[in-house]
């Protein structure tokens, strides 16, 4: 089974970070990481942009797109997307393409990634 | 990280929410602030053992405002009764109980205009600019007055009595308490956000080895505009500001060699610069392309992104660059955007097209030394050396300071060397701040 672990944190507090700070704890997780990589048990690592970074596209009939990142609390986190594209134009286009092909309503929040390891596992 | 180095980043990130929160009770800086420091004190015994509480900031402002509340009560020594609402809870002896309770009612547009009202206070016209960041610097960013001493080269009591006078003039001045409408806080985000550039400005015009020393002030500019950008999501202009200091920020590793001398950005080793930043830079420019409205920050933003995406030199799309400052120049008219266009159009269209258009700026920039830089390159490049040279000498006699007048002659030798004008002259950063309205 494939399981994605997703990280939360305060971002004022991670990115007030030095680059020092930053790279010390990248290393940490790294040793854990490459040990998994070893084992054929690591997928994709990622690390996303700020929020500020984030634009969300509402599906439906009528796609809304506003700044910022999805902030609805009423509904979960079901999936995601890795997906390259050269603008945010692209990106939204894709999500567009991607929402009227969904069956359920609901939102994609777009958000460039700042780290990306494809990995590989073993299943 | 540490617990304690964990709580200190904690409490410097809570900061700005916290005191415009007290601010907003008590209509008194210095209260605020007292108030806010024995909330910290009392984070510092109480979060260790019981762990950090879910909510920093609403932790800080509850227990900030009842140690006020208490004192004040203590001094008073009971002779009158505070308002019923005034009265702390039975719950607030265990903050952290209280804690679901409060979080209930705290209002996100409430804490985005006080949040806003805390930078917007530090930019009163009364005071000047290395005033208006020097209490930026110690009441929104909460850095010791050391450590803004040391950042602006002057003694710490010297940074003590600036901050003195610019608090006492913020004391006469009259705070807006009234939950701003839409035209009052659009005004307050532009004051703001220039205040922000100029902390910005502040740290990134520095040179040589005072630049290690005031790169902190460039970091706690985006920390900055990173936060007015969460409260005005969906403002392009601040998207703007936020990708400009990031862009120009990314250069930094890059602007200096092993002896402090300034590197000019033909010849900054770019694998140097931070592409992280640019890329977060790159992608905010993205999301304000989106709107229609094209701000002096997001303008220069894009004019970054330019020099940013060229991975040499001589692949920067100059063509590019002189229609963002055409269109810089039609919506802020300034003689020094258009002395920064010249050097865009002396490399589309050469020289003397360059000469033509900067030679009735004289009269504007006549004590300006970047104008006489340029003009001298550009007379140098048409082989009219003897006019150059008297640009070049006033230019140099024009310079404010020796580090200012290193900085030029180093840009001269290097004109002079193979003839070619370079962009990153002071004059792409320090006149940018006459091209944003404030």
């Amino acid at each position: 089974m494939l399981y994605a672990i997703l990280c939360y944190d305060s971002e004022d507090i991670v990115g007030a970070w030095t680059k020092e700070q930053d790279d010390a704890a990248i290393a940490k997780l790294g040793v854990v990481t490459q040990k998994l990589a070893a084992q054929g048990r690591l997928g994709p690592v990622a690390r996303l942009m700020p929020t500020t970074a984030a634009t969300t596209l509402r599906k439906g009939r009528e796609v809304i797109v506003t700044d910022g990142p999805f902030a609805e609390t009423k509904e979960q986190l079901l999936g995601f997307f890795i997906v390259e594209c050269s603008t945010l134009e692209q990106a939204l286009e894709t999500a567009r393409d991607l929402g009227r092909a969904s069956s359920s309503m609901g939102s994609y929040e777009i958000r460039p990634l700042t780290l990306f390891q494809p990995g590989s596992t073993a299943t | 990280v540490t617990d304690i180095a964990w709580i200190d980043v904690a409490l410097t990130s809570a900061r700005p929410q916290a005191i415009g929160a007290l601010l907003r009770y008590f209509r008194d800086l210095d209260a605020a602030e007292e108030a806010f420091q024995e909330a910290c004190l009392r984070a510092l015994q109480n979060w260790p053992q019981n762990g950090p509480p879910r909510d920093p900031a609403a932790w800080l402002i509850f227990v900030g405002r009842n140690a006020a509340i208490d004192e004040t009560r203590r001094r008073r020594g009971h002779e009158e009764l505070p308002a019923d609402d005034q009265l702390s809870s039975p719950a607030a002896t265990n903050a952290h109980d209280a804690e679901a309770l409060l979080a209930e009612h705290l209002d996100g547009a409430r804490y985005r205009d006080d949040i806003l009202r805390l930078l917007f206070i530090c930019c009163h016209p009364e005071l000047p600019a290395t005033q208006q960041i020097a209490l930026a610097l110690r009441v929104v960013s909460g850095l010791t007055v050391k450590q803004i001493a040391r950042a602006f080269l002057v003694s710490e009591t010297a940074m003590e009595q600036r901050i003195t006078r610019a608090k006492n003039c913020i004391a006469r001045a009259d705070v807006p308490f009234d939950t701003p409408g839409a035209p009052e806080r659009a005004g307050r985000l532009t004051a703001v956000a220039a205040m922000i550039y100029l902390v910005f400005n502040e740290g990134y015009s520095a040179s040589g080895g005072d630049a290690s020393m005031r790169a902190p002030l460039c970091e706690e500019a985006i920390r900055l505009g990173r936060l007015l950008l969460r409260l005005f999501q969906d403002e392009p202009e601040i998207m703007g500001l936020c990708a400009l200091l990031l862009l120009q920020h990314a250069r930094a590793p890059a602007r200096f060699d092993a002896n402090g001398s300034i590197v000019l950005l033909d010849d900054q080793d770019r694998g140097l610069w931070d592409r992280k930043m640019i890329n977060e830079g790159l992608a905010l420019i993205d999301k304000a392309m989106r709107h229609n409205r094209r701000g002096p920050y997001l303008l220069q933003a894009a004019i970054a992104a330019l020099h940013a995406r060229a991975g040499r030199p001589e692949d920067t799309d100059w063509a590019g660059i002189d229609q963002l400052y055409a269109t810089l120049e039609r919506l802020h008219p300034s003689p020094v955007v258009t002395l920064n266009r010249a050097v865009a159009v002396a490399k589309v269209h050469g020289p003397a097209a360059a000469l033509a258009m900067i030679e009735p700026l004289a009269p504007h920039l006549s004590g300006y030394f970047h104008f006489y830089g340029v003009r001298g390159a550009l007379l140098m490049q048409l082989g009219r050396a003897a006019e150059a040279r008297v640009a070049f000498d006033q230019a140099i006699a024009r310079a404010n300071t020796a580090a200012e007048a290193a900085h030029i002659r180093l840009h001269l030798d290097r004109l002079i060397k193979d003839s070619s004008p370079s962009e990153d002259v002071p004059a792409s950063t320090k006149p940018s701040r006459r091209v944003v309205p404030t």
